[in-house]
């Protein structure tokens, strides 16, 4: 890893961590970001962490660009120093794999798709080298997710899947973009997974749908009253698959307010997760099946 | 009090200077897209300048006011009428209670600024009344404005009508308009002979443009410095690991059209950016209409500093003319 830095015209400073994605990469920035705000430098205005990179946005009426890039740069030998340890939180998301929705929606922008012949689900399944659409959608909810970045839109998250990387499941993104994708479709474009908060533009391709709502900006959702977006980075997801039968029933209950996604508050140690990845995941899932 | 939508034009939104400091979720700052002619605006008024404005593209609304207010309209030049009687642009005018505020066609720039004394008073959403439709955030119930809705406005007892902006202090871009450009980010991709194209092509606003971002066109192709894609980045060359974006980054997928993200950017993605348009001149992309000509200009950092000193010394030369009693007073 070699941290580049950039300015990002006369308002920001661009740090990218390393150009290929990793976790070591994902908390040394999330450390950064952190450092940085902690710093609580006069005119800083937004810290946005990012997969394997992060943002600062200042006033360069308060502080000069210049004097603002020197000041983050000083940060970088006290993050590499931080523990690479977070205390956060497992949540299981349901997800119904090949839903009639999302299949309506890849159906009518085919065209736009590198194997207009089937469905996105085969085609990962082909290239990520699974006999059938099945076998992929266990390889995606086998092991848990680590939630990378939180944005694009209204509190989207990236995930990336804590399995080796050759283990990684990857795909690429849609030949051209969609102008559709129903909200809450589970997506998949490069090596990260994504959950579309609300419906509108996207490229990646789409595994499914779950009926667990992420953002609500009236803040009507029970488990979304203290605060509209649900997701931050560092959090950790397990998938569920569910039918449709199950789907309606989460749906019914988010409707009526009774709701509550199951999770568990855990310690996530990168050391520990690089040395023992089938046993720290293990006990990441033994935390989630007691709460 | 309230204003009555008669008809909403063409897309009519409620914004003032933005919510800063959700960007990190995927909630852009937003508001004005041309944040000068929004202060200005409100300046006119007698209104602090970052209360909300209605923002009006290519096409007029048509209101009515229940209630004596003064306006003044900013921003691009979008004939105004008060119960079909003209009225100045950038300038400061009654309208009494019962008349209806409409306009003609729009002669020049994209977004014009009206602002009401004593601002749109619609509930904020995350500290903004600027409305974000992606995010259902802000505005009419998280939407742009339509035909039939009341909107409420608050009080105000420091407005006066017959202040007007001299023309030298309107800010807007000239033709071919001039977009100063900061390289950074991942310029290191493109091939210096590219590089060196982008600043010189003549490129022009195409029809994917709005408030998201802008995209342009007529440019050659932009090549890119060979390399072995990073692991997560994606197979095109344009491809990154997914990164934030920042506002005014500059982002070209397949090295074809680029785009420039405006105030309700998404906050990041997987696509190389080759700089930032300056902060000084984001507003002026605002005011481009489809197939305005553009020239991006490279510029270095003491440069985008002294533009951006500029902007804001006209904004205070306008401050302290206002102050002062109307000129058209005998």
């Amino acid at each position: 890893m070699k941290t580049r830095y950039t300015h990002g015209g006369d308002e920001h400073i661009y740090v990218e961590i390393d150009d290929e994605m990793s976790l070591d990469a994902f908390f040394k920035s999330l450390s950064m970001s952190k450092a940085v705000r902690d710093a609580e430098i006069d005119g800083v205005t937004e810290i946005c962490p990012a997969n394997a990179s992060f943002q600062v946005r200042f006033d360069p009426e308060v502080i000069d660009p210049e004097e603002m890039m020197s000041r983050v740069k000083k940060l970088e030998a006290q993050a590499d120093q931080t523990d690479k340890r977070l205390n956060t939180r497992i949540i299981e998301i349901p997800v119904f794999y090949q839903d009639p929705w999302t299949h309506e929606t890849l159906m009518r922008f085919r065209e736009r798709h590198q194997d207009p012949s089937g469905t996105d689900l085969d085609y990962a399944a082909r290239i990520n080298g699974y006999d059938t659409a099945e076998d992929f959608i266990t390889a995606h909810h086998a092991q848990p997710w680590f939630v990378s970045m939180v944005g694009f839109v209204a509190g989207l998250p990236f995930l990336y899947q804590l399995v080796e990387r050759e283990k990684q499941l990857q795909v690429p993104k849609y030949l051209s973009p969609r102008t559709d994708t129903p909200k809450l479709t589970v997506g998949h474009g490069g090596c990260f997974s994504c959950i579309y908060s609300v419906r509108g533009a996207g490229g990646y391709q789409m595994f499914g749908i779950t009926p667990m709502p992420i953002y609500d900006p009236e803040q009507k959702i029970s488990y979304l009253e203290d605060f509209m977006v649900f997701f931050r980075p560092g959090d950790i997801v397990k998938w569920k698959p569910v039918d449709r039968a199950e789907y309606d029933e989460i749906s019914a209950a988010v409707e009526a307010g009774t709701y509550q996604p199951r999770m568990a508050e855990v310690e996530f140690d990168l050391e520990k997760f690089n040395a023992d990845m089938t046993g720290t995941n293990a006990k990441l899932m033994e935390a989630l099946n007691d709460a | 009090m309230t204003l009555k939508i008669i008809s909403h034009g063409l897309s009519t939104s409620i914004q003032d200077l933005g919510r800063p400091g959700y960007f990190h979720l995927g909630i852009p700052m937003g508001g004005a897209m041309d944040r000068f002619s929004l202060r200005v605006a409100n300046m006119l008024v007698g209104n602090p300048e970052d209360v909300a404005c209605l923002e009006v593209v290519f096409l007029g609304p048509k209101i009515e006011f229940t209630k004596s207010v003064i306006v003044a309209v900013t921003g691009a030049e979008l004939p105004i009428l008060v119960d079909g009687e003209p009225r100045d642009t950038w300038s400061s005018f009654e309208v009494k209670a019962g008349q209806v505020l409409s306009f003609e066609f729009l002669q020049a720039g994209a977004r014009a600024y009206i602002a009401i004394s004593g601002g749109i008073d619609t509930p904020t959403a995350l500290g903004s009344r600027s409305t974000y439709p992606i995010g259902a955030l802000g505005g009419v119930d998280g939407r742009n404005v339509q035909t039939g809705d009341e909107l409420p406005v608050g009080d105000s007892s420091n407005s006066k009508a017959g202040l007007s902006v001299d023309e030298k202090l309107r800010r807007l871009p000239d033709t071919p308009a001039r977009l100063r450009v900061l390289p950074g980010l991942y310029w290191h991709r493109l091939t210096e002979a590219s590089g060196n194209n982008f600043f010189s092509d003549e490129w022009s606003v195409a029809p994917e443009a709005d408030r998201m971002g802008y995209r342009f066109k007529g440019g050659r192709p932009l090549e890119f410095v060979d390399r072995e894609q990073p692991f997560g980045a994606g197979a095109d060359p344009s491809n990154i690991v997914d990164g934030c974006y920042c506002y005014g980054s500059i982002q070209v997928p397949g090295g074809k059209e680029p785009i420039v993200l405006h105030r309700d950017a998404v906050s990041g993605g997987g696509y190389f950016t080759l700089g930032a348009v300056i902060s000084a001149d984001m507003d002026f992309i605002g005011q481009l209409q489809p197939h305005a000509p553009v020239k991006f200009e490279k510029i270095d950092m003491a440069g985008a500093n002294s533009a951006r000193a500029e902007r804001k010394q006209m904004l205070e030369i306008i401050r302290k003319e206002l102050r002062q009693e109307p000129k058209t007073q005998p």
